[in-house]
């Protein structure tokens, strides 16, 4: 579904990734762990299409498309979706109005039919129960006001509602206490599926009990450094990135 | 300092009716103008309005047709809102387009009609000399005999349907004057929703000069909306003065989405103890449109209050000017003053000065206020971008959403959709917002 080769991102003239190389096939789940400054984060936002990160080198096929040749919105119907690590807050847009108008944009641009408010509410219930998610919060504006938590959750629930093909999480987990990271969990292990991909960007192995990934591998310095099964994150988490940059450097000596 | 603008409008004054008193105020209005002229471009007040061009064109005032013109209602229509209605066209009054059904305890009449019922009612409003050069206008509205509307409530009384009052311009003529003198009194703990609309048919040209003033008697409470929707060939001037007694409340709403051309000077005073106004508004404009909107709000009681939040927006080469200021007189303490003013520049070539001014004479007063002019928050673009939706419905989505925060509380929602779709029309890629305004129904 996603196969990133030799991926080479500057950011403000500064170069951020280095030769990334990932492949994620649909029904997988990828968490990408690293340390602060790795390129965690700039690895989500390449791949939504965010301005401002420019691809010097290297490709992303994505459905056996170019990704990086669309638009962000164009991204986005053909099922990519990124969890922002801050979700933005937009007074004066209602969440309803803005889920509505997403969803019907996708699906316009799919040349699907657009959901009437009847079947878009009834969606929107089901997915709420999963998030224990309060209906208050559709009222509101998109994410203003919302506490830590509940931005994060509004972002697993607009995941839920868009149904993607891919889903990129940038540390969902970050500011969440243990209920609020279970839920998000519980959000995610209920839409994963064989027709569906996940990439969970984390710092820490804790979310990694939750949602329990096929692979883990290790951002440092802009590229993969070292990939392996679940048991690597536990490693991680007994020895510390050090132990990583170590081995790398050993590696390469 | 000969102005054509002036002459052409005060050399035939012709015969004028009334008592008086309103007499004498007309030939000193004129005598005035006629001495002192427009004011020049170094008159602080009309330092971003200037008036060359308008002081050389001469004007013709617009006579009350023997045979009155078609208008078409659906120019004044708006959603969720039906009678009583009053409508002037081209400033004359049109009994056959009003609705005045007879409400409790609320008057509704013409200006002149009242003016022969008991014109001594009318004296402190229309006996008012506009003293300052800065307030022409107002003073060429004295000068001139005006017709307008005439608008009480008997104390203690709520009135339930909200008040439409329309102002519409009809001429053709590039060199057409009207003008409207409207005087609102809202009697002890009363209290009345109005929606002052300014409207018209495309390509109707004129100067309108529109004078509004409100006495909120103690208690009393006005919710007032001045939606201008004109189209974008006029000219238009308004001063709208409130004069608010101890514990009474006027919450405004300020929507400007029309004329070529258009300045409103809003100019409250806060005379009683714990008298307060809530005031939002909005400007958005487009092409080669100037506004110009001048708050002047004096403190002049203990422990009033005034809130005002207003947003502008200006696309492509649109001129837009905000000039809030505040003043807390000697002895107004406790006054509690918040003004916040944030634009949005649309093109590189839009340009907007926004002025908060704040002067305190009084200790123990709570005041703050903020100015910025800057561009759409591109991280939020980018959020809805990811999320599906096309960049200029993004765009257009949250410059609306930027708008709003001038008539979110209204909650009349047929007429809260109406305002949303006027200030979508005027934002850039129309089509694909009102898809998006359609998407939500």
């Amino acid at each position: 579904m996603l196969k990133i080769e030799n991926l080479h991102v500057r950011v403000g003239g500064r170069e951020i990734l280095k030769g990334l190389s990932l492949e994620a096939k649909a029904g997988e789940v990828h968490a990408i762990m690293g340390p602060n400054g790795a390129g965690k984060s700039t690895l989500g936002n390449v791949l939504a299409g965010r301005e401002g990160y420019e691809v010097t080198e290297g490709s992303v096929e994505y459905d056996r498309t170019n990704l990086l040749e669309l638009e962000p919105e164009e991204r986005a119907a053909a099922g990519v979706f990124l969890a922002f690590q801050y979700p933005v807050e937009i007074p004066g847009v209602n969440n309803t109005y803005f889920l509505r108008s997403a969803l019907n944009a996708q699906r316009k641009r799919r040349g699907e039919a657009e959901l009437d408010s009847v079947q878009f509410l009834k969606r929107v219930r089901e997915k709420l129960a999963v998030l224990h998610l309060k209906d208050e919060l559709l009222h509101r504006a998109v994410n203003e006001g919302f506490s830590g938590g509940e931005k994060k959750r509004n972002e697993i629930f607009q995941m839920a509602l868009l149904e993607p093909k891919l889903a990129v999480l940038d540390e969902t987990d970050s500011g969440l206490d243990i209920d609020a990271l279970k839920m998000v969990a519980d959000g995610v292990n209920a839409m994963r599926d064989p027709s569906r991909a996940f990439i969970v960007i984390t710092h820490y192995q804790r979310l990694l009990d939750y949602i329990v990934p096929d692979f883990v591998h290790v951002l440092a310095d802009g590229r993969i450094v070292e990939s392996g099964d679940k048991t690597l994150a536990l490693k991680l988490e007994e020895h510390g990135y050090a132990w990583v940059a170590q081995r790398t450097v050993a590696g390469a000596g | 300092m000969s102005s054509a603008l002036l002459h052409s409008l005060l050399d035939d004054a012709g015969q004028t009716s009334g008592p008086d008193w309103l007499k004498q105020v007309r030939v000193e209005a004129r005598t005035r103008l006629l001495e002192r002229g427009l004011p020049a471009a170094r008159n602080e007040a009309w330092k971003y309005t200037p008036l060359r061009a308008l002081e050389s064109r001469r004007l013709r005032r617009v006579a009350a047709a023997s045979q009155p013109v078609d208008v078409d209602p659906g120019l004044y229509t708006l959603a969720g809102v039906g009678s009583p209605r009053l409508v002037f066209v081209d400033g004359t009054l049109r009994p056959d387009l009003s609705d005045v059904s007879s409400v409790h305890g609320l008057a509704i009449e013409s200006l002149g009609t009242a003016l022969e019922r008991d014109a001594q009612s009318l004296r402190a409003s229309l006996g008012r000399s506009f003293d300052a050069d800065a307030q022409v206008f107002a003073r060429l509205n004295s000068a001139l005999p005006s017709d307008g509307a005439v608008i009480r409530v008997a104390a203690g009384v709520k009135v339930e349907p909200l008040l439409h009052l329309v102002m519409l311009g009809s001429a053709g003529a590039a060199d057409a004057y009207w003008q409207l003198r409207n005087v609102i009194e809202l009697g002890e703990g009363s209290a009345l929703r109005l929606i002052e609309h300014h409207a018209g048919g495309q390509g109707c040209s004129h100067l309108g000069n529109v004078v509004n003033q409100y006495s909120l008697h103690a208690g009393a409470r006005l919710d007032l909306l001045q939606l201008q929707a004109a189209p974008d060939s006029v000219r238009l001037i308004r001063r709208s003065d409130a004069v608010l007694d101890a514990d009474a409340h006027l919450e405004m709403r300020c929507v400007e989405a029309g004329a070529q051309w258009m300045r409103h000077d809003l100019a409250v005073a806060l005379q009683g103890d714990r008298a307060r106004l809530v005031s939002r508004g909005v400007f958005v404009l487009n092409g080669r449109q100037h506004a110009d909107t001048r708050i002047d709000v004096s403190h002049q009681a203990r422990d009033t209050a005034c809130d005002l939040v207003w947003r502008g927006v200006a696309d492509q080469r649109a001129r837009g000017v905000f000039h809030g200021a505040i003043t807390v007189c000697a002895g107004a303490d406790g006054a509690d003053a918040l003004l916040s003013n944030k634009n949005l520049l649309l093109s590189d070539q839009a340009e907007i000065d926004t002025q908060p001014v704040l002067e305190i004479h009084a200790d123990e007063v709570k005041a703050a206020h903020g100015a910025t002019v800057g561009q759409l928050d591109e991280k939020a673009l980018f959020y809805l971008r990811s999320r599906g939706i096309d960049e200029a419905a993004a765009r257009s989505l949250l410059t609306l959403a930027f708008c709003r925060i001038a008539f979110d509380s209204i909650t009349n929602e047929a007429l809260h959709g109406q305002l949303d779709a006027l200030l979508l029309e005027r934002l850039p890629r129309a089509e694909s917002a009102a898809d998006t305004a359609q998407v939500t129904g």
